[in-house]
């Protein structure tokens, strides 16, 4: 059963249409990836998905319902969470206060999803005190993370988490990620570090300037030799990361 | 995980101590040396402007430092919380005197000081939200201008010749209570307790605790985010207008009881006199303060206040040392050095006095540290 289907969606930034109608679906419980270079729509589409930009085409359905048309709040609440591109921690802000920040919709306690996200970032609990601005990228990423899984989300949408940061940080982002899948979170991974992502992908789209130019299971395609070329360089693993 | 929060919260009560008592000697001081001191001292007058603008920072320091909304509006705000104060206020014995020119005006009632400073606000929070609407819309320097622009129309309406019978056109009202009212007098007539001073101080220390409270709740920590993040902020489901919305509105309506409270220091309201420069006044206050500092918005407005009214006065007299006469010293001259005197602090002290520290922090071991011991 999916999730998040989403079909024929357009966006468009002033006259240049930066998604030109892609249809995808997230099933239940998968990690789903989604590949391409650099302006090929991938942070477009989940800021889509998340009601931050307006689509100007398409349809969005989030569990059984339309949602696209909705406002951020609302698709916030309904349990789509994102952790931006670049982290976008709120750098003035405690780490703890930008965890309460992520739960600032939830009417409920949110103590016990405070503790779970300590539980998973011992790291963020040492510094529950020290600004966000002062933290390491990898500590800010793991604190992005954290704040957007504040909300208890069903659908994490996750965009270029490994930008910036080392390979062995990289290395625990993804297992950070496996974990979170293991609890039973769908995951919408938004990569340029194809190699990565691919090996963790239930199943993954390749985007091409707007357009879904691939699918197929993450093994499909981290063997398809079109990907190979284009993303992964012509002698793929053994770089490292993974 | 348990002690360690006790811990925090151990450590944040010794500042929150500390900077309770300060608050209350100050206050008793200001008691004090209101009944042994003759009332006519520079002291009163500093204390009770400084306590006027300390409240105004503070409602700016909401704005520019904790939501990042950069207005400039506080004047015009200012203006109208003045304006509604002193027209709801004028006893209807003297309308006839005030409005001269327009009949006794068109309103037939007075009300008492405590709700017409309430009404003051709100009257300012209204306008706050009508100009709220398409402005906030707006970025950084847009939003600068357009709320400029704002507090010269307000300016420029009130002293509207239709408007006279409301507003008295752009001749001034006066003769509405003061802050010398709350002195309590005897039969005689002789004021036997002064009240005169603390009564700002406590208006002003009760709207600054309410804005304090604010910034401590949910919704502050969501107006902060704001500020450091926008489409962060957004992306974590805070509805960015509705908040910006609302700070902007409370901090009209106290900016609103600000000016009411000026108006009660001066004794008169003239539209003119709340000028652009007085906003700027403000934001000066707030700079030299620390942006994104409570405590530092208030000391540094009594300083700013005492430097300009007082403490440089000197400055404009001919000083004679001896037979030698000190040159330069001439009216006008306390300006200049005010000047150079602000241009060092922006230079050299940028971030204010304050930085974003409050008094508390002052007292209260680095977190840092604390964070260190956690570790361990």
């Amino acid at each position: 059963m999916s999730l998040l289907y989403i079909k024929d969606l357009k966006v468009s930034y002033g006259g240049i249409e930066a998604l030109k109608g892609i249809s995808l679906d997230v099933e239940k419980g998968q990690i789903v990836a989604l590949i391409g270079a650099n302006g090929a729509g991938k942070s477009t589409t989940l800021r889509a998905i998340s009601g931050l930009i307006p689509r100007s085409q398409g349809t969005i359905t989030y569990d059984g319902q339309v949602i696209s048309g909705h406002s951020p709040q609302k698709i916030v609440s309904e349990g789509i969470c994102m952790v931006p591109e670049g982290r976008r921690v709120f750098p003035n802000l405690t780490v703890l206060e930008n965890l309460k920040i992520g739960g600032y919709l939830r009417k409920d306690d949110i103590q016990p999803d405070i503790e779970h996200v300590y539980d998973l970032f011992p790291r963020l609990k040492e510094r529950s005190w020290q600004l966000a601005g002062t933290l390491s990228g990898g500590e800010q990423q793991m604190l992005a993370v954290g704040r957007a899984l504040m909300m208890r989300p069903k659908l994490l949408m996750m965009d270029e988490p490994s930008l910036g940061l080392a390979p062995l940080v990289i290395r625990d982002i993804f297992k950070i990620i496996e974990t979170l899948h293991e609890e039973g979170i769908t995951i919408l991974l938004v990569e340029q570090n194809a190699n990565a992502a691919l090996k963790i992908a239930d199943s993954a789209f390749v985007l091409e300037t707007g357009s879904l130019s691939m699918q197929g299971t993450g093994k499909e395609l981290l063997n398809d030799p079109r990907v190979k070329e284009a993303y992964l360089g012509k002698a793929p693993a053994r770089n490292g990361i993974g | 995980m348990k002690k360690q929060a006790m811990l925090g919260k151990k450590k944040l009560d010794a500042g929150m101590v500390i900077t309770g008592l300060i608050i209350l000697a100050v206050y008793a001081a200001v008691f004090i040396l209101e009944q042994i001191m003759p009332s006519t001292s520079m002291l009163f007058t500093v204390l009770k402007k400084g306590a006027t603008y300390a409240l105004v920072a503070v409602s700016m320091n909401l704005l520019n430092g904790f939501t990042g909304i950069f207005s400039l509006g506080q004047a015009g705000f200012m203006l109208i919380g003045a304006y509604t104060f002193a027209i709801f206020t004028i006893p209807m014995e003297s309308r006839a005197a005030v409005y001269q020119y327009y009949n006794g005006g068109i309103l037939g009632f007075s009300l008492p000081v405590i709700p017409a400073l309430i009404l003051a606000g709100l009257a300012a929070a209204f306008f706050a939200f009508l100009i709220g609407l398409p402005v906030l819309r707006l970025k950084s320097d847009y939003l600068a201008i357009a709320t400029l622009g704002f507090a010269e129309i307000m300016r420029a309406i009130f002293q509207w010749d239709k408007l006279g019978p409301l507003t008295n056109g752009s001749n001034m009202l006066h003769t509405f209570p003061n802050f010398n009212s709350f002195n309590i007098k005897n039969a005689a007539g002789e004021t036997t307790v002064y009240l005169s001073t603390l009564i700002p101080f406590l208006i002003a220390g009760v709207c600054i605790a309410l804005i304090v409270l604010l910034i401590n709740s949910s919704y502050g920590r969501a107006l902060r985010a704001i500020k450091d993040d926008e489409i962060a902020a957004e992306a974590m489901g805070v509805n960015l207008f509705h908040h910006k919305q609302l700070s902007f509105c409370i901090s009209s309506f106290f900016a609103g009881i600000g000016g009411a409270m000026l108006a009660m220091y001066a004794c008169t309201v003239q539209a003119k006199s709340f000028t652009t420069a007085m906003t700027y006044e403000i934001l000066l206050i707030v700079v030299i303060g620390g942006i994104g500092s409570i405590s530092g918005s208030c000391i540094s407005s009594f300083l700013f206040v005492a430097c300009s009214e007082w403490w440089l006065r000197f400055l404009d007299e001919k000083q004679v040392i001896g037979t030698f006469e000190v040159p330069l010293l001439r009216n006008g001259f306390r300006l200049v050095v005010f000047s150079i005197i602000i241009m060092i602090v922006v230079l050299f002290f940028r971030q204010g006095i304050m930085g974003t520290k409050e008094l508390p922090d002052l007292f209260r071991r680095r977190p840092k540290t604390a964070s260190q011991e956690a570790i361990k």
